[in-house]
């Protein structure tokens, strides 16, 4: 067949007509965006049901539902339901992006509550970039990231250290013992530790890595013991922390005199562990179950009257309920017709709320979020004795660790 | 001196663990031939049978042990009767059907239990500690070494001094004849695989208390007791005791001069260039072909 030069301009003139009607988004900038419509707000909850990080994932999923039916049965957000759509990634981070793109493209949902590891985090993240989405990511993590499509509502190293590693200094002594998982997260938090160390004149002993779901810690108590240090610091996460706390207490170490001091350490894995391994230990953290404060007995209640009265709450299944308060308080703010994912990150930057484990608010610069340290230690009874409780809010800083870096209502600003 | 002690100890210790996990597939993979990947799921339901009758009857570890290793030993006979006999000489069909199950049971169980890590408290008269040869040594991993001693020692006895373990022997060399002779093929190999189903609960029962109980803890187990089956020497009973404690001392030496990522490693990485030279594991035992 002979293609003619006026077959060519009219059938090239039909096509591209056909090709700006028909994708509207060449041409109209975020046609696509997702955004309310027809009185309800879709909203992804992305926790993995199955897989290994189900385990914890789980009450992840169950604390953010929870938050969502309580703000539906008080009436929603200006009368609009909040519709959870909820997805198994299946601890997979290929199929958190998946997932993430379906949430996002498919189901048209103006924010997305998921991840605990920083691989699933870090898997999602170009899927919110590129479609102009928000992440909202609940779990404590190693910082170093600014990015525009993420609400960060867990705590940097800095909230989990600034106070911990002084008052362990000054309470059990300089020899410091780092053990942690193999991957990012304790490298990063290992790595602030350090400087930590250097400043407040503190020592390390030895440096450790052990494998994911490693369970296997004799030797590594071998170590302990012949090094011994007045301080183990722990980043070790997941089950492993179990079988390091249990073996531990098997050895008949003490933790009178060789403390360890976890950053990861929650009431789920003691309750995992047994209260006579746990006993003893500390942990930093934002949030503990046992925290005295009219909205965490609302909260602690709440949540054992919906899942199970045997169920514990934990660091970060409180920041998943809070978040969704946030979410509401943004939305809040915005017309219906205005109610997009960018619009919502302008309206939650600075926004306060009382969350269980005191008033929080999003700093505007980083997205992160202002929030109470606190160290406990582990009783034998499963729950934790709050030692110490900051006096004051803490700055979230994602770059602490890394003097002349500084993350920006502009993106990453890199002084020299 | 006592850094060397406490060391070799550690070492007995983890190659005790690797033992108590193997032995059951040293009888499902070594010597009826069948390569079991929901073994690691077999250990998994003894820990969670562990959990389930401490959580429901308030019953102690050590008493639970009989009912553990009948229970799990039942649900490997069903596993055997209804799956597995139907796929008599079909390896390939058999690693995909046992692979299918291990995955079927870790769901069942979370659904069932719950995905939660679960708790199994130890026995309190083994929770301290002990001196030995001047180094301080859990108890309970005491207890862990003597318990795989005498499973093995168990296991040895019905392979080599029962009938039973005869008959299982004449069909793993020749089934036909073995069948010409009499012997109900079929029964003994339910019998036992049974056998090895019980022996991985119990095993995992008994390491609950040191590790965490959790309906994908078996993933590892199986990697590890494969590896010890196939170093030790796939028919030999005393090869897989041996590999046990080889791997044990070796790896827990890496992990204390090293660390525990450098071992696993290097353990992995000596098993492929002994198995690329040495197919037939340490221990080899002659069969007549």
């Amino acid at each position: 067949m002979k293609l003619t030069r006026r077959q060519l301009i009219r059938n090239t003139a039909a096509f591209g007509a056909f090709a700006s009607a028909g994708f509207p988004h060449i041409w109209i900038k975020n046609a696509d965006l997702a955004s309310a419509a027809a009185g309800e707000i879709k909203v992804g909850v992305l926790f993995s049901l199955t897989g290994t990080t189900a385990i914890i994932e789980e009450s992840l999923n169950k604390a953010t539902l929870l938050a969502i039916e309580e703000i539906n049965a008080s009436g929603g957000i200006k009368g609009m339901k909040i519709v959870p759509v909820v997805e198994d990634p299946a601890s997979d981070p290929a199929t958190f992006a998946d997932k993430a793109r379906k949430l996002v493209v498919g189901d048209k949902c103006v924010s997305v509550f998921g991840s605990y590891t920083s691989a699933s985090r870090k898997a999602v993240l170009p899927v919110f970039e590129r479609q102009h989405n928000l992440y909202w990511y609940p779990t404590l993590y190693e910082g170093r990231e600014c990015s525009k499509n993420v609400i960060y509502t867990g705590a940097v190293p800095n909230q989990q250290q600034d106070e911990f590693i002084p008052w362990l200094i000054n309470k059990f002594g300089k020899k410091f013992y780092l053990i942690g998982s193999n991957y990012i997260y304790p490298k990063e938090e290992n790595n602030y530790c350090k400087k930590l160390l250097q400043k407040y004149g503190g020592e390390v002993v030895a440096e450790e890595y052990v494998p994911l779901g490693h369970s296997e810690f004799s030797s590594v108590i071998n170590k302990f013991k012949s090094t011994q240090p007045n301080v183990i610091f722990s980043t070790v996460v997941g089950d492993s922390v179990v079988a390091l706390h249990r073996q531990y207490h098997a050895a008949g170490l003490d933790p009178e005199k060789m403390p360890m001091a976890s950053l990861t350490t929650s009431e789920n894995e003691v309750a995992a562990m047994g209260g006579e391994a746990a006993a003893g230990h500390f942990t930093s953290a934002p949030y503990f179950m046992v925290y005295k404060s009219p909205e965490n007995e609302k909260f602690v209640a709440a949540y054992k009257k919906r899942w199970g009265a045997d169920k514990v709450t934990h660091f970060v299944s409180e920041a998943c309920y809070f978040q969704i308060h946030l979410f509401k308080q943004a939305v809040e703010k915005l017309a219906v017709s205005d109610i997009t994912p960018p619009n919502i990150r302008d309206a939650v930057k600075g926004q306060e709320t009382l969350a269980p484990q005191g008033k929080v608010r999003i700093e505007p610069d980083n997205l992160h979020t202002w929030l109470w340290p606190k160290i406990a230690q582990a009783q034998s009874d499963g729950q934790f004795k709050i030692l110490v409780q900051a006096k004051d809010w803490l700055k979230p800083l994602p770059y602490a660790a890394y003097p002349g870096q500084v993350c920006s209502e502009k993106g990453l600003v890199v002084q020299n | 001196m006592d850094q060397f002690i406490q060391q070799f100890l550690t070492g007995l210790s983890i190659g005790s663990i690797l033992l108590l996990v193997a032995i059951g597939l040293s009888i499902i993979y070594g010597a009826m031939g069948i390569i079991n990947l929901a073994h690691g799921e077999f250990v998994m339901l003894g820990a969670y049978t562990a959990w389930f009758l401490q959580v429901q009857f308030g019953m102690g570890l050590l008493t639970s042990l009989v009912p553990i290793f009948i229970l799990v030993a039942a649900f490997g006979w069903l596993i055997e009767r209804f799956v597995l006999s139907f796929l008599n000489n079909r390896p390939l069909d058999t690693i995909l059907a046992t692979w299918g199950v291990g995955i079927m049971l870790q769901q069942a169980v979370r659904l069932t239990a719950g995905g939660e890590l679960r708790y199994v408290k130890m026995p309190e008269i083994l929770s301290n500690s002990a001196d030995v040869l001047g180094v301080q040594i859990s108890l309970y991993r005491i207890f862990l070494l003597a318990a795989s001693l005498v499973l093995f020692a168990a296991t040895w006895l019905l392979m080599n001094r029962t009938t039973v373990g005869m008959k299982l022997r004449a069909i793993i060399q020749d089934r036909s004849v073995a069948a010409s002779f009499g012997v109900n093929a079929r029964r003994i190999y339910g019998l036992t695989f049974a056998y090895g189903a019980g022996l991985a609960g119990l095993a995992g029962a008994l390491v609950s208390p040191l590790k965490s109980v959790s309906p994908e803890m078996g993933t590892g187990y199986v990697i590890d007791a494969f590896m010890v089956v196939v170093l030790g020497g796939v028919q030999s009973l005393v090869g897989t005791v041996a590999s046990a404690f080889v791997l044990g001392e070796l790896s827990g030496v890496i992990a204390f001069l090293q660390n525990d990522t450098v071992a696993k490693a290097t353990v992995l990485l000596a098993i492929v260039v002994l198995i690329r030279f040495r197919p037939q594991g340490m221990f080899a035992t002659r069969v007549r072909a």
